[in-house]
């Protein structure tokens, strides 16, 4: 096997905040500063890549000294959490961004999916846009010819294909899009999360191409992905990037353990991840302040076998008055993210003013569900279930894993799967008056 | 794999390229794109409009009607002898397609962000099919101009078309270079500092008024011939209202000058342009 890719120092500096007359001043040092055959001034100051913490230097390493190798029909994943620079990397290697130091190597025709759709003309007839596309993508006019009927038959949208896509809708303007991307044929192929906007079906089917574009035609793939399942499937090889470094490369079941142990780390408090419309959701109202899954002895863990005692703690903050408090705790599937059961308390039904603070602990006694990766969606809503009134932790915290230490017997793999009720009890429910309110947001 | 395959890489990324690495043969492999960036261009520009491409019709002629009232009845300025209408629409036809190629390449990185973020093909594709898509337009336009013309000829006008008009593609190549090459430039320097994008739309309006569109050069004081001179496009459209209409006069000296102005100009725009288009999704 030879590489097809090989990344060799790679670093890419940002500079942050606005372009204003400051950054002229930045630029004319860095050209006196050329002119005397010096190095750039501002590649010294540059910060690691760390999203949460405030730094103090205007420029941040989004990738600093990665490396590593690809070999030819080798499926390799991605991944890290938001802003560990997994965007930056791909940009790099589809050649849309250029490194600030250090060098990429490629053997072969890159083609590369940050996006499906990538320059869809509303106006466009399916048709045109098919033909758009694939040349933007880097197809010739007698390639898309070839392909026309096969890329229409994989998108399932003959019927509109004269039909401009502004009128399609998103679902059949994602299918036609891919389909496009399916058809090509580079040697190596560059994926980011695009899959993410398709139904479960959809989502299969392009894994399953991506599989067999490798697998059948040797062709290399790089995937980055949120979807650890996704990867699990797909890739034989995973690289964890964390604040801009390699946290961890390697075989992609070992280093998703290392994943979780990274992703572990994540605090809530009030204020993680309040950006993150996807994970993060509320309007401030009520916060949670932290979040704890805990054996029966009160050890953190998320890892448990089969059948054991889980005990689940959150803590909680209100800001502004609400009506009543509710609180959701519930486990998802790891591939659909399909709610597999949902544990509902209510915690109080008087209006709960700013400044209290709560301790709820619920304990899960016996959980006999399929060993795997179950992510966690907790919820603090008001009695009546308000959007206003929300706080949402959807799959932020580490996935809770279940084991089956040699106890296969215990669990009946031909029992069907899908939304399960199963026991729970409320332990603790602690209220605690206002002393002072703390100031967040 | 033999091990020297290993040193067989088709590409490497680096920081930055050579300054004099134009990519050309990048460009000429994805010049179906390029077509197919037309034919986008094309088919969607007048969608949803009732009048269509009749657009490109209305407006030489209104501007025409205008100057012709402005500057011909009302300010008098000379037209050579040649009837206004005619004069004018010589100079609007020809200057628009120089005007239009360079206010279009000029947002090249700006209106173009979302694409060039997330996929690579050679930049400059984008703005040579702008280019292209433009000369649908002139075409129109000069369908238009040829119809007036062969209405004042017929009629025993004072203009003496002749075998000049050969010498109009190479006149368009002339326009559509400058064009390009201030257009590219002023879109390299906009990505970082958007200052520049004010200056193009009012700095095309002014620099036609240093070129022969509303006046013939022989209205021009000696004193002030000189700048006008300096300016690479009154040669070229000078030329095209010489070889249309008989008026003015042909001086291949002037034309070679604009000729020389263009290819170094369209090599300074196409050396920052390369620059630029590694490093512009970090400031656009």
């Amino acid at each position: 096997m030879s590489a097809v890719i090989k990344v060799e120092n790679l670093s890419k500096l940002y500079r942050l905040g606005m372009v204003g007359r400051r950054t002229i001043a930045e630029d004319f040092n860095r050209l006196i500063a050329r002119i005397r055959g010096k190095e750039n001034p501002y590649l010294k100051i540059g910060e690691t890549n760390q999203r949460n913490s405030k730094g103090n230097s205007d420029y941040v390493w989004a990738l600093k000294n990665i490396g590593f190798e690809v070999n030819e029909g080798e499926r390799l994943g991605i991944i890290g959490k938001n802003g560990a620079g997994k965007s930056t990397l791909l940009k790099i290697l589809s050649r849309v961004a250029s490194p600030t130091t250090g060098s990429v190597k490629v053997k072969g025709r890159v083609a590369s999916l940050l996006e499906v759709g990538t320059g869809f003309h509303p106006e466009l007839t399916g048709r045109d846009n098919i033909f758009l596309n694939g040349a933007i993508l880097g197809m010739t006019q007698d390639e898309i010819k070839s392909k026309f009927d096969s890329i229409v038959d994989f998108s399932g949208v003959e019927r509109y294909i004269d039909t401009p896509v502004k009128r399609y809708s998103s679902g059949m303007y994602v299918r036609l899009a891919f389909a496009v991307a399916a058809h090509l044929e580079p040697e190596i192929l560059i994926v980011d999360e695009v899959l993410a906007v398709g139904d479960a079906e959809f989502q299969k089917k392009c894994l399953g191409k991506m599989h067999d574009v490798s697998e059948k035609e040797g062709r290399t793939v790089l995937f980055v992905s949120h979807n650890l399942q996704a990867i699990r499937n797909l890739c034989q090889n995973t690289v964890i990037l964390n604040n801009g470094e390699i946290f961890a490369a390697g075989k992609t079941e070992q280093a998703l353990r290392d994943y979780n142990e990274l992703i572990r780390d994540i605090k809530i408090t009030a204020d993680t991840e309040i950006g993150n419309q996807i994970n993060r959701r509320g309007k401030g109202r009520v916060r949670f302040t932290g979040i704890e899954i805990m054996d029966e002895f009160g050890n953190k863990r998320f890892k448990f076998e089969i059948g054991e005692k889980i005990r689940v703690r959150i803590t909680y903050e209100i800001f502004r008055e609400i009506d009543g408090l509710n609180y959701l705790f519930a486990l998802l599937s790891g591939i659909s993210r399909e709610c597999l059961t949902l544990f509902e308390y209510e915690i109080s039904r008087d209006v709960m003013k700013p400044g209290r603070k709560g301790e709820v602990v619920i304990e899960i006694p016996e959980l006999r569900i399929k060993p795997g990766e179950y992510p966690l969606y907790f919820e603090l809503t008001d009695l009546k279930y308000n959007s206003f009134a929300k706080d949402v932790i959807d799959d932020l915290t580490a996935p809770l894993v279940i084991t089956s230490n040699g106890n296969k017997e215990i669990f009946d793999d031909t029992k069907p799967s899908g939304y399960f009720v199963t026991e729970s009890r409320i332990l603790q429910n602690e209220i605690y008056e206002a002393k002072e309110i703390s100031k967040v947001l | 794999m033999s091990e020297n395959s290993q040193d067989e890489w088709t590409l490497e990324i680096k920081p930055v390229s050579g300054w004099f690495n134009f990519h050309l043969k990048d460009v000429w492999r994805y010049r179906d794109l390029l077509m197919m960036f037309v034919r986008r261009d094309f088919v969607a520009v007048y969608k949803q409009t009732i009048l269509g491409p009749f657009w490109f019709f209305l407006q030489p002629i209104l501007t025409t009607i205008t100057f012709t009232i402005v500057f011909g009845n009302i300010a008098r300025i000379s037209t050579d002898g040649i009837p206004p209408l005619l004069f004018y629409m010589s100079g609007i036809v020809s200057w628009g397609y120089f005007s239009d190629c360079l206010t279009r390449t000029s947002s090249t990185f700006v209106s173009n962000a979302n694409i060039f973020g997330k996929v690579y093909f050679p930049r400059l594709v984008s703005p040579l099919s702008n280019i292209i898509s433009l000369l649908m337009k002139f075409g129109i336009q000069l369908f238009l101009f040829l119809c007036f013309l062969i209405y004042y000829y017929v009629n025993d006008a004072n203009i003496h078309p002749n075998f000049y008009i050969l010498l109009t593609p190479y006149l368009l190549f002339l326009m559509a270079g400058l064009g390009l090459g201030f257009g590219i430039i002023v879109s390299s320097l906009t990505t970082k500092y958007r200052d520049f994008s004010f200056l193009v739309s009012f700095g095309v309006q002014l620099l036609m008024y240093a070129t022969p569109v509303i006046y013939p050069l022989s209205a021009l004081p000696e004193k002030y011939k000189w700048i006008v001179l300096m300016n690479p496009m009154t040669a070229i459209i000078d030329t095209f209202r010489f070889a249309f209409l008989g008026a003015g006069t042909f001086n291949s000296g002037n034309l070679i000058y604009s000729s020389v102005f263009m290819l170094v100009i369209l090599s300074i725009g196409i050396v920052i342009f390369n620059r630029v288009e590694k490093t512009f999704m970090d400031t656009v």
